[in-house]
């Protein structure tokens, strides 16, 4: 066969065109297949923010709202419960919340948009599950006689302290998450909302 | 055998036996944005008190041309959030005991009346102008095209009330409303619209790929086939 | 798949030979490769009618890829939901606009069960022009009646899922058929249904013969299917044996390998195939109301019988079949004889490895007699599946009673009316037409 050299390069120059075009078919109908695995309308409006009335939330009380199915705690900070962070900067291990477990207007001292307002998600870094209060200073529900105030983890031990902190040689390796949130009034907050009507 | 032949002849005819009213032609188009914003209006105003479209969420009304805010603004009366669906205010088991029958949901009502009368919005558009005044119905009222429906006219305020004519068989504007009847029936038209919108939203998206997809496989067809030709001949 | 028939691969030294040459040893890649594609010697005179058996498994493919994603959304619950809508019905809605993508998916699985049932059609057509059935073939064309058979029912549970109008009181129709079984009728539709009505519970049923168990019989068969025309070869348009005339090599001199030559003309049925079934999918997934009934728009109410109930469009040949049995025997209700009469309808195809007493395969070299007699099949199988569609009527009727007669007439008459024919010469080797 004369000129076999040109026919299957010719040949080839087919089989690779019609390969190409067909993959990137195959590669467009792949996208139906593949955005089905995205969040759903459903699972979007479910996720939607939640807003949360503190009107009548006193100093060192807490409450929880429920946001994209995870406990978000609101705690009213009292005079007493803000002076203790000073004093743990040395024992948290990220006193500055330099990682990234805030939005920029908490990574400050208090980890919050107003000093004495905090919103946090109340799910331990650890491993997920979700920290018990234990506001009391002292060793009166059963914490250390150095405690100051703030939550302990049941599972492995972790301890944070009224900011979310995660103290130092704990098992979760950082502080807690503070969602995204927006002040509606001054009794009113959106949670999961950096700006109204985003 | 005679028999075997006239059966073979006639059964096409057997199509026209399917009864039911003429179709007035539903003289919108698909894709007027105007029109389905006026539609939806209506729909939230004289259709969602009673009946839900549980399968459509509100912020899908931005697809129509408006903002979040016009649809927060003036087509949420029963939740405030816009990512949740329109449902009917009242509870369907209890309009089950008021009506007898829970007004039934109308996201995909438009396909659902498609026959061989007409297209659904051609149904549609025929129902709602065709209600008439009648004393021995409960509700008081009757429509040529659902015979002896259980529902009231959602819109006799905008066309008015019609009788039918029993020997004419024709419906008349016995009492006039707020449009003219013009204007009712553009009323009405786009009511239609928003209701074949409602039914499948993507429908335009879906006509505009599908044309992206023909050539896209017009052209892998040429590929194709050059290919099994450059194969084929060798073959004798 | 004899040990040693096909030489194991040995590497040329390359990363990727060295790869072969090592699963080789361990697997019968190369061996397989070799026995279904490279070296498969398939006739070379494949026409129009044999692009339908890699068509029929491209559908496959295509409803089961679409179903596992529609599964992962799909919820089979017949309670009715906060706005008193099933829960089945309202979920397709979800895929059909919350679920991204959902609605190509959705309407692929939907097209792609009518195309199914076209593509098979043709393809069972082909069979009946070449004789495929014949001698040595009966048992590709068994694994072939077998898989339509699951393929019927694959359908029919399928067909539920959506909770629509005309999904449930088609299953309502159907399983109350069984019923016309005597002494055993009523206890097997309560087995069938798990309840006194189509309910929840044949729903979720239904879902598990949709989903697993009749895909896996479904794959089972098609495999065996393959396997055993390999085993035999492929018949072809002249109807002729090419094994019987084979070079000095022992490669039949009309055979060409499947791959490349037939891989590559496949390919170009696979595109226009697309094309259609784009064309369909994009601009009338509806299919004009047979391939999504518009009736099934309303959510399943088993208070309110429609005005009309008729299966599927594919089913439709077989229930004018049924419906045609209006008369008792022996004591047993029409009923009963409808059924038997449905059933025998699709199980007689089987037989016709033996009904087929024609001394040739292929309808080319077959006279005026088998011609007309497969016309009038053919258009009575029409006629029936449109009569099918319709609302029952007494003209309607007695077309249908005269088209069951013809439809078992071609069959059962066929040892007789096969062998009466005017013959041609079949030749030698195949022809190109």
């Amino acid at each position: 066969m004369s000129n076999q050299g040109k026919m299957d390069c010719g040949r080839r120059r087919l089989i690779v065109a019609t390969a190409a075009v067909g993959g990137a078919g195959a590669v467009a109908a792949l996208v139906p297949f593949v955005s089905s695995l995205l969040p759903s309308e459903r699972a979007k409006a479910a996720g939607a923010p939640v807003e949360a009335d503190i009107g009548k939330l006193e100093a060192g009380q807490m409450m929880t709202v429920e946001w994209r199915g995870k406990p978000v705690w609101i705690i009213n900070r009292s005079p007493e419960m803000l002076g203790t962070l000073p004093k743990l900067d040395g024992q948290v291990a990220d006193p500055k919340s330099e990682v990234d477990m805030q939005p920029t207007y908490a990574q400050n001292e208090t980890r919050s948009i107003k000093k004495e307002v905090m919103v946090v998600i109340g799910i331990c870094t650890h491993l997920g599950c979700s920290p018990s209060s234990k506001f009391k200073a002292g060793a009166e529900e059963g914490m250390p006689a150095d405690w100051l105030g703030g939550f302990l983890c049941p599972c492995h031990g972790s301890t944070f302290d009224f900011a979310g902190r995660v103290f130092k040689a704990k098992p979760a390796p950082t502080n807690l998450e503070v969602p995204p949130h927006v002040y509606l009034s001054d009794t009113r907050i959106l949670i999961g909302e950096d700006k109204k009507g985003a | 055998m005679k028999k075997f032949l006239m059966a073979l002849l006639f059964a096409p005819l057997t199509v026209l036996a399917s009864g039911g009213a003429h179709l007035d032609h539903w003289p919108g188009a698909v894709g007027d944005k105007a029109a389905l914003q006026n539609g939806a209006k209506l729909f939230v105003n004289y259709c969602l008190n009673c009946h839900g479209a549980s399968s459509l969420r509100y912020n899908k009304l931005t697809e129509i041309g408006l903002t979040e805010q016009q649809v927060k603004d003036n087509l949420m009366f029963t939740t405030d959030k816009i990512g949740e669906q329109m449902r009917v205010a009242a509870r369907t088991d209890e309009q089950k005991l008021w009506f007898g029958a829970a007004p039934p949901d109308l996201t995909v009502i438009s396909r659902a009346r498609a026959s061989e009368m007409g297209s659904g919005a051609d149904w549609l558009y025929t129902y709602l102008r065709t209600f008439y005044r009648d004393e021995k119905r409960p509700t008081g009222w009757n429509n040529v095209v659902f015979e002896n429906v259980g529902m009231p006219n959602p819109l006799w305020q905008l066309q008015g009330q019609q009788v039918l004519n029993h020997e004419t068989h024709k419906l008349e504007l016995a009492v006039p409303g707020q449009l003219s009847p013009a204007e009712f029936d553009k009323a009405v038209s786009d009511l239609v619209s928003f209701m074949v919108w409602m039914a499948e939203p993507q429908q335009e998206f879906r006509q505009r790929l599908g044309w992206f997809v023909l050539a896209f496989l017009a052209v892998l067809f040429v590929l194709a086939y050059a290919l099994k030709k450059e194969y084929w001949k060798d073959i004798h | 798949m004899a040990g040693g028939k096909f030489e194991k691969y040995k590497s040329d030294g390359s990363i990727g030979g060295n790869a072969l040459e090592w699963v080789d040893a361990r697997f019968p890649a190369t061996s397989l490769y070799k026995e279904h594609l490279s070296e498969y010697y398939a006739p070379k005179n494949f026409n129009f009618w044999y692009f339908f058996g890699s068509l029929a498994l491209l559908v496959l493919v295509i409803q089961i890829v679409t179903g596992i994603f529609l599964v992962m959304h799909y919820k089979p619950d017949a309670a009715l939901n906060a706005s008193g809508v099933p829960v089945a019905f309202a979920s397709v809605e979800y895929i059909m606009r919350d679920v991204p993508g959902g609605w190509i998916i959705r309407y692929m699985h939907s097209t792609g069960a009518s195309a199914f049932f076209i593509v098979v059609y043709l393809h069972m057509f082909r069979g009946l022009l070449y004789g495929s059935y014949r001698k040595p073939r009966e048992l590709t064309w068994l694994f072939g009646c077998g898989i339509f058979l699951v393929l019927m029912g694959e359908a029919f549970f399928g067909y539920l899922l959506p909770w629509g109008q005309m999904s449930f009181w088609g299953a309502q129709v159907i399983v109350n058929l069984f019923s016309a079984i005597p002494v055993i009728g009523n206890d097997l539709s309560l087995l069938i249904r798990g309840d006194f009505v189509v309910g929840d519970a044949t729903l979720n049923r239904f879902f598990s013969f949709h989903v697993i168990a009749f895909p896996l019989i479904l794959i089972g068969l098609v495999a065996a299917h393959i396997l055993a025309l390999h085993e035999t070869g492929s018949n072809n348009p002249d109807g002729i044996e090419i094994k019987a005339n084979k070079d000095e090599n022992g490669i039949p001199r009309d055979g060409i390998p499947f791959h490349p030559y037939y891989t590559v003309k496949d390919i170009v049925g696979v595109v226009v195939f697309l094309m259609v079934f784009s064309a369909v999918m994009f601009f009338a997934p509806e299919g004009g109301g047979y391939f999504l009934e518009y009736n099934n728009f309303f959510p399943a109410d088993p208070l309110k019988t429609p005005p009309h109930i008729a299966p599927v469009w594919y089913f439709t040949p077989y229930y004018s079949i049924l419906r045609a049995m209006v008369w008792n025997f022996f004591g047993l209700p029409a009923k009963f004889w409808g059924v038997v009469g449905m059933g025998a309808s699709v199980v007689i195809f089987a037989f016709l490895p033996w009904l087929d007493r024609s001394p040739v395969k292929s309808i080319r070299y077959r006279g005026p007699i088998y011609k007309t007699m497969l016309t009038l099949f053919v258009i009575c199988f029409f006629i029936l599946g449109y009569l099918g569609t319709q609302p029952p009527s007494p003209m309607g009727e007695l077309v249908s009673q005269v088209c069951t007669l013809f439809y078992f007439g071609f069959f059962l008459g066929m040892p007789w009316w096969s062998r009466m024919d005017k013959f041609k010469p079949v030749p030698e080797r195949v022809t190109m037409k």
